[in-house]
């Protein structure tokens, strides 16, 4: 279906961007999302790790944290965009494939 | 907008997927009596639309990064209650995939992003859009509307959650245990940033598809505004 095709290139245009994602933030020296800090950070904020973050916020280990592969934070901008880059495709891919089985158990029965 | 684990404390964590699922549950039931088999491909590009669209974090320069989450463009597509699926797609991905929002608070972050935003986006949208042309200008203005208020009232909400937790969770000196800032805080900070400048982008996006949508394929644009529910796609 032509429409499909064309909302999927622009998924693939939208992936290529991706790196924007985080360069744009790095270039312009913004940090974290307000309330999504690391524990560090919290402690800089305000003085203190709250008790039940420190113990909750490691309750789950990310395969790709923050879509970029672990170890290569101090790689240049050209690995780590590729490395947003395939997130970006990994997580479009799985949203179509879980979208699309949730789809097909969903849809009305003929 | 994605509470990571740690932030939230365990009433709140509770309530957010007790909340979320009788909702989940009649969002079930809504899209299996509505949605047709040639309606699966958009339910599932919804996903990854909203998926790909909350990584583009914008920067406050020297200061924060925010994001568009897409799902005002899904709910306007697709209904309310098919976006809400859609967008717990791409919110479970994030999460278990990716660490953006924590496995904890997905019941929370659903409620905000998954819930809130698609529901009041739609409601934002239809009302304005009301009875006009599917191809008028009215639409598109309509779509970046409720792509702004939608936003806004999602982050008001992930404000309020955040902001609660020092009152629900303390130590007897005060220390708080989970988010450490209250709601007067919070709430300002939340929804002043969403509606500075997040939710622009949020409307921008939604009126560059709903445009694109009008000059593509206008009878994508149909029926949800009718019932709620996705309209059939165009045959191949």
């Amino acid at each position: 279906m032509k429409t499909q095709r064309k909302l999927l290139i622009g998924l693939g245009v939208l992936a290529l961007l991706s790196p924007l994602g985080f360069l744009l933030p790095e270039k312009l020296h913004a940090g974290a999302a307000w309330g999504e800090w690391s524990a560090e950070e919290v402690k800089s904020l305000v003085g203190y790790v709250p008790r039940g973050l420190a113990k909750l916020s490691t309750v789950w280990d990310a395969w790709i944290p923050d879509y970029a592969f672990k170890g290569w934070e101090n790689r240049g901008h050209a690995p780590r965009s590729l490395a947003t880059i395939a997130s970006a495709i990994l997580g479009i891919a799985l949203c179509i494939g879980l979208g699309w089985v949730l789809g097909i158990f969903l849809k009305k029965k003929p | 907008m994605h509470i990571p684990d740690g932030y939230l404390g365990p009433i709140t964590c509770v309530a957010g997927f007790a909340a979320m699922a009788p909702i989940w549950a009649v969002s079930s039931a809504r899209v299996k009596k509505t949605l047709q088999a040639k309606q699966v491909p958009l339910l599932a590009i919804g996903a990854a639309f909203s998926f790909v669209v909350m990584m583009f974090n914008v920067p406050i320069p020297g200061g924060t990064t925010g994001h568009a989450v897409g799902g005002a463009m899904v709910a306007i597509l697709l209904g309310p209650w098919a976006a809400c699926i859609s967008i717990t797609v791409a919110l479970v991905i994030q999460a278990l995939l990716f660490g953006d929002g924590g496995l904890t608070a997905i019941g929370a972050n659903a409620f905000n992003m998954a819930f809130v935003l698609p529901f009041a986006s739609w409601g934002v949208y239809r009302l304005i859009a009301a009875r006009s042309s599917i191809t008028s200008a009215r639409r598109a203005v309509a779509a970046a509307i409720a792509g702004y208020l939608g936003l806004a009232l999602a982050a008001l909400t992930t404000g309020i959650l955040f902001g609660i937790q020092p009152l629900l969770h303390h130590t007897a000196s005060g220390q708080a245990l989970y988010c450490p800032y209250p709601i007067k805080i919070a709430v300002p900070v939340m929804l002043g940033e969403h509606l500075l400048v997040f939710g622009w982008i949020e409307a921008v996006v939604t009126a560059l598809v709903v445009k694109f949508l009008q000059k593509q394929d206008p009878s994508l644009l149909q029926a949800p505004l009718e019932t709620g529910v996705a309209p059939e796609t165009r045959g191949p």
